[in-house]
């Protein structure tokens, strides 16, 4: 009896009839069709999904464990990392993979950033995008307050403090975000809560986010779309396998992390516990939110800071329509191309700022690559959009891959002679 | 492009970003003017273990001398198995220890001896004990001091041993504070508490400060870290696995891709 045509068939056909999930997978991950030159900056969104499920299933074995009660929260960890079988590991990978959750979707914007994967027609897929960013933000907030260390303590008060520089109702929101007039226990109850909650929502985005994508498919390096056959490739095994290479580079990076250095991303004063009486000698950001951080302190004015820091987020929303050139990818685009790493270059002098203290030289460095990061996107943008001439791109996928094969057959016997001489 | 070449470029932008990120972490310390020597640990790197002489030596010191002032709560007596005390050793320790139980039969809570599932007995019933007895310092726990201060084994070590007698000019030292180099603003309330000899070592080691110092550290590192053994063997077998994991996936990522070209 043939196993697989009289037993395992029927069933699938049976199934698939009543619910096409054999069907939909087929569709979606094995004969979808992807561009054939996708190159390794499209790993990450794959690495994303992976670290978004490490984060999750190591959460709820987190959570069995954890106790949101602030005399027990910091208590709580601590018997977590040294009486729980291997308490110890489930916590670094969770503390460690929200430090490469965020590495992995700052390398994955940047890459949209430079293809123009944000364009015509994938604008909502950039706009679900940004949110999953900013759920991400507010997720990992919530979670370094929990373990309940100082850090967790006082980077709650500063950053929950902001919101009582909006006008009339804002002391009164900050009340109600704490449920109460200090931090407290209902404070962290409720974080706890949110932070649980969080993942579910950033579920359902990344649900939309690759509805999205499916609709009208990966963009490519050349940003050209596919139109023949020729220009596509089925996503198994092709990127089956380049997204399992991509994963194996990144799981020897993470895990080291994880087990040679696990508070790297951390801050000392986390292992101490939260005391409202004792300030650290200096509050910092986990470094994800630098950046940010800068530029909240980079205005005086408390509510214009929390405006800019706030700002400097949502105007990625807006990223689409700021940009209008025609052409997506940086390749044939010589200005917008130099403007992109510059404007790398001072989203990590912004993150290096928000790390030290307010005093000058500072401060002034601040400013400037504050008011540089807005006006890379309402200046320069838009500018470059409309009087760059860009090259043009190659008509097809397959013409433009073919294009840099020849590129490259005639570059290497010339570089072999120069070699030679 | 080539297959390495896309390799080596990502590879190399994932350490820019770590090296980004070092560069930032420098900058958290960057107001405390004090250089910490840079010692030579036993578990330090991807190899170390904690030595075991210095472990039973530190434990020495940290129950002759820092328990009278300091706690030790996350630590229970059987923890001490794992530095290589037997489970009767543990048992006369643990004993030597007081613990409020209760309630009994009458509904009295009632002392008895400490057992080897208990926590460390904290030298003061609170804070405001601590305080009231130490000129109003509180004497940090310590279960986690090695990891809660920036590159904490070399701190406790240089706070241990680099009390000074002369005052540098200019410094006035309040009333009960002693001067030390190491301390953020260089007074502290502790008196140093190790000296030359300060503790007699059963198995013969020279007892000098520095060696008491660094004894008491390795102690109080494990005391932080008491997974770090397990951590990195474990550790060692998975990025051995994944290097090689990874370097089956290239290959075949190279087969599956070569019929495309």
């Amino acid at each position: 009896m043939n196993f697989y045509k009289n037993i395992v068939l029927p069933i699938h056909d049976w199934v698939d009839y009543r619910l096409p999930v054999f069907s939909y997978v087929r569709k979606n991950l094995v004969d979808y069709p992807t561009p054939k030159n996708l190159n390794y900056w499209w790993n990450f969104g794959a690495l994303l999904g992976i670290t978004l499920m490490t984060m999750i299933i190591t959460g709820i074995f987190l959570a069995f464990n954890y106790t949101p009660h602030t005399e027990l929260a910091f208590a709580s960890v601590e018997h977590l990392m040294r009486d729980v079988n291997y308490g110890w590991l489930i916590r670094f990978m969770h503390s460690s993979g929200a430090s490469m959750f965020f590495i992995l979707v700052y390398i994955h914007m940047f890459r949209s950033l430079y293809f123009g994967s944000f364009k015509a027609p994938r604008e909502l897929l950039w706009i679900i995008g940004v949110a999953i960013y900013l759920a991400m933000m507010a997720t990992a907030f919530m979670g370094y307050v929990l373990p309940w260390g100082q850090m967790s303590y006082w980077g709650a008060t500063v950053i929950t403090s902001l919101f009582s520089a909006i006008p009339i109702v804002g002391d009164s929101l900050v009340t109600w975000i704490w449920g109460g007039f200090v931090i407290g226990d209902n404070t962290l109850m409720r974080f706890f809560v949110v932070h649980y909650l969080m993942p579910m929502i950033i579920v359902l985005l990344v649900f939309f986010h690759l509805w999205a994508l499916h609709s009208h498919h990966s963009n490519n390096p050349l940003g050209v779309d596919m139109k023949t056959p020729a220009d596509s490739i089925p996503f198994h095994p092709y990127y089956t396998i380049k997204d399992l290479l991509g994963l194996g580079v990144f799981l020897t990076f993470y895990l080291t992390f994880v087990f040679f250095a696990p508070d790297y991303f951390g801050h000392p004063d986390n292992y101490v516990e939260a005391n409202p009486l004792v300030t650290p000698a200096h509050i910092v950001p986990e470094w994800y939110f630098l950046p940010f951080y800068a530029i909240l302190r980079s205005i005086d004015d408390k509510l214009l800071g929390v405006i800019a820091m706030f700002s400097a987020v949502s105007i990625l929303f807006v990223l689409p329509w700021l940009d209008r050139g025609r052409v997506r990818s940086a390749k044939f685009r010589p200005i917008y191309r130099q403007f992109f790493w510059l404007f790398v270059a001072d989203c990590f002098l912004l993150g290096y700022i928000g790390a030290q203290s307010a005093v000058e030289p500072f401060v002034t460095i601040g400013r400037l690559a504050a008011a540089y990061y807005f006006a890379h996107f309402l200046i320069i943008i838009p500018l470059v959009a409309k009087f760059e001439r860009p090259l043009e791109p190659p008509e097809s996928i397959s013409a433009g891959v073919l294009e840099a094969q020849l590129k490259s057959k005639t570059a290497e016997p010339a570089a072999q002679l120069q070699g030679a001489e | 492009m080539n297959l390495n070449t896309k390799i080596t470029l990502l590879c190399s932008a994932l350490t820019l970003i770590v090296l980004g990120g070092l560069q930032v972490k420098s900058a958290y310390g960057a107001e405390d003017s004090v250089k910490l020597e840079k010692q030579d640990w036993s578990f330090s790197g991807i190899f170390g273990t904690y030595d075991r002489g210095e472990l039973k030596r530190g434990y020495q010191i940290y129950s002759e001398v820092c328990s009278s002032c300091h706690s030790l709560e996350y630590l229970a007596y059987r923890n001490l198995e794992e530095i290589g005390f037997s489970e009767a050793e543990i048992k006369e320790i643990a004993a030597e220890y007081e613990v409020k139980d209760g309630p009994d039969d009458e509904g009295e809570m009632y002392m008895r001896p400490a057992r080897q599932s208990d926590k460390f007995v904290s030298p003061y019933a609170n804070e405001k004990e601590a305080r009231a007895s130490n000129n109003g310092a509180y004497p940090p726990d310590l279960s986690l001091m090695s990891k809660a201060r920036k590159n904490g084994p070399d701190y406790i070590y240089g706070l241990l041993t680099r009390y000074k007698d002369e005052v540098p000019e200019g410094m006035e030292i309040a009333d009960g504070m002693n001067y030390n180099e190491v301390y953020p603003g260089q007074q502290i309330a502790m008196v140093a508490p190790l000296e030359d000899e300060t503790v007699e070592y059963a198995d013969g080691t020279k007892a000098t400060l520095q060696q008491h110092a660094k004894d008491v550290t390795t102690f109080l590192t494990w005391a932080a870290s008491p997974e770090m053994e397990e951590r990195k063997r474990l550790g060692i077998k998975v990025i051995l696995f994944l290097v090689i994991w990874t370097a089956m996936l290239m290959a075949l990522k190279k087969k599956i891709w070569a019929k495309l070209h």
